[in-house]
């Protein structure tokens, strides 16, 4: 092997990480660095084991082989230290829904051994910056998904964290509050907050992350930016149902021209995808108009940025193996937080 | 190594102490916090027991014969006294397990606090909780009839043995909490194996009336040793103070802490 990397340049680095559960390998050689001030994005389908990884970086779980150092310090040796530097939100809360949103803050920050003033600065400041100061004196459990979260995450700034994990934060949110949240985030981003944030969703990782990972059964299979990863599926996709079954021969016919790529067709759902590269928006119009010709009728016909589905099989050759990662249901751009599950 | 790294000192053991201690109390704080403010569970900590106390006084006290001065209801107190403390661990495991499923656990756990802090915080509200029990108890008793025969000195020790109780039993709670962390399980089997361990003892009825195969498990189990202790400290009586079960009843508490509270550390480990 090559010489070890030095590992203070990164604000995360990841080295051959195991994890296995009976016979379960949740981790099976996982490798990767986050340089300070970046956002990572790790994607993948519920059970690629991003959850186990998050929980080994965050010293929840020791690592079965391998290491992780944040900031400098191993995550087992250093254990104590790695928790003074990072703070952990997501799908699961902090929050006691019985008490306050301040009250909930007050407790987080004293638990983060801040002192009562800097609570009270910090929290009202947090409180102010999360669109949270009119709710900060009503019960948790009467706040919306998007404001628990928001509160979560206010709680766990408190320390003023230079690594922030964020594990699945917008599963389960309406897509009101996803936006309130990728919006958080961003200014988190800029503030050079560095981000591990874990998503099952390829376009959430596309707004937010310099880098994306992606993984299935414990290992990365894809690595690079969003672009890099969007041009191995080939860009944009035009996807469109053919209504009457007998014409879908025709269809294929009347777009196959349109791009270098050949259309990948579902006979069972008349369903066409057609990749378009970056000219989407010629290919579409091209498209409309050789179908008319054609005298095709069709149903949805739009225009997509590749999903999560479509890199998995660009990457594996086979669709994501998770219920809700494979509804065809899902459009381009925001769509609901439809999966409540955990990792 | 790294330069953000060296911006941290490393705390002094004292320092880590003193964190330990007001990780506790916070802990301690919001659990109580949470307690006060769900009236279900002010039902099931107060109201419940009230209700033990009448009905074991007025309809089943008539029919059982006991030889302490002061009647059935001397004899009822002590036992409802530590019958209560044991149920009252039921709520340890049902929100045990719930901070676990939810992922409150692996949090809390992710932050620079003690980690001793979680298990720490709620047995201490929860003996909180037990002794405000404890107390709405003896009031009630004392408008029914109940007096203690033996002084003041002797009736603290009789409370503090019922706390005692409490926090040991509040361990195998812990850890079965933690261990099953599931809301709906713990719901199931919580409590059932107290029922057992608390009617089949001295709590309620004089041993003797029971089957003989039954008093050789109920005489000697630790439940009737730990009552017949708090009965003796209550109502005094010719062995008081150096009455033998309280000594067995000690002997029990220890050794069941030994057990099970490692085995609470190792389930919160896991969580």
């Amino acid at each position: 092997m090559v010489a070890p990397r030095p590992t203070h340049e990164y604000a995360i680095h990841v080295e051959g990480l195991h994890k296995s559960f009976g016979k379960v390998h949740a981790l099976r050689g996982i490798d990767f660095d986050v340089p300070h001030g970046t956002v990572l994005g790790m994607l993948g389908p519920n059970g690629a084991g991003k959850t186990t990884a998050v929980r080994v970086l965050t010293t929840l779980l020791p690592p079965d082989a391998g290491r992780a150092v944040i900031e400098g310090y191993d995550v087992v040796r250093d254990a104590a230290a790695v928790r003074r530097a990072i703070a952990l939100a997501g799908q699961a809360t902090a929050i006691v829904l019985e008490l306050t949103g301040r009250e909930n803050l007050e407790i987080i920050g004293r638990l983060r051994h801040l002192s009562k003033q800097e609570v009270k600065l910090r929290g009202a400041d947090l409180l102010e910056s999360f669109d949270l100061v009119e709710a900060a004196d009503r019960p948790a459990k009467t706040y919306s998904g998007g404001m628990k979260r928001r509160l979560d995450l206010a709680a766990s700034l408190l320390g003023e964290p230079s690594v922030l994990f964020l594990d699945e934060p917008t599963t389960g949110l309406d897509p009101h509050g996803r936006l309130g949240m990728w919006d958080i985030i961003r200014r988190l981003a800029a503030q050079g907050t560095t981000i591990l944030l874990t998503t099952q969703y390829l376009d959430e990782a596309d707004e937010l992350a310099d880098n994306i990972i992606v993984i299935e059964r414990g290992q990365i299979i894809a690595q690079g930016t969003s672009d890099e990863l969007k041009d191995r599926v080939g860009g944009d996709l035009l996807e469109f149902t053919v209504v009457d079954k007998a014409m879908v021969a025709d269809a294929v016919q009347a777009v196959a021209g349109l791009t270098d790529s050949e259309p990948r067709v579902d006979e069972e759902t008349r369903r066409i995808v057609l990749r378009v590269g970056n000219r989407g928006s010629h290919a579409l119009i091209e498209a409309v108009r050789r179908l008319d010709a054609a005298g095709v009728e069709t149903e949805g016909l739009a225009l997509r940025r590749p999903s999560l589905d479509d890199v998995f099989l660009a990457v594996t050759g086979h669709a994501a193996e998770s219920d809700d990662v494979g509804a065809p249901a899902r459009r381009r751009g925001r769509r609901p937080g439809a999966a409540p599950k955990g990792d | 190594m790294a330069t953000v790294a060296i911006a941290q000192s490393k705390p002094s053991t004292m320092q880590l102490a003193r964190w330990a201690l007001s990780d506790s109390l916070v802990m301690t704080r919001r659990n109580l916090l949470v307690w006060m403010r769900v009236p279900a569970y002010i039902v099931f900590t107060v109201v419940q027991p009230v209700i033990f106390v009448l009905l074991f006084r007025y309809v089943f006290g008539g029919a059982i014969q006991v030889a302490n001065p002061g009647g059935y209801v001397n004899f009822l107190m002590p036992g409802i006294i530590g019958q209560t403390a044991a149920f009252a661990t039921f709520a340890t495991a049902i929100a045990l397990a719930q901070e676990a499923k939810q992922g409150v656990i692996d949090r809390l756990r992710s932050l620079p606090m003690a980690r001793s802090a979680v298990l720490a915080g709620r047995l201490m509200a929860d003996a909180i909780r037990m002794l405000v029990t404890i107390t709405v108890i003896i009031g009630v008793g004392y408008a029914v009839g109940f007096r203690f025969q033996n002084g003041v000195v002797a009736a603290i020790g009789m409370v503090l043995l019922a706390e005692a109780f409490g926090v040991t039993i509040c361990c195998i709670s812990a850890f079965i909490g933690l261990a099953i962390r599931d809301e709906e399980s713990v719901q199931a089997f919580g409590l059932i194996w107290l029922f057992p361990l608390t009617f089949v003892s001295s709590a309620f009825v004089p041993i003797a009336t029971m089957p003989g195969w039954m008093q050789a498990f109920a005489n000697n189990q630790p439940v009737t040793l730990v009552i017949n202790a708090m009965r003796a400290l209550a109502l005094g009586g010719p062995q008081f103070p150096l009455n033998p079960s309280l000594w067995q009843a000690l002997l029990w508490l220890v050794g069941i802490l030994l057990v099970f509270a490692p085995l609470a550390v190792r389930a919160y480990k896991r969580a």
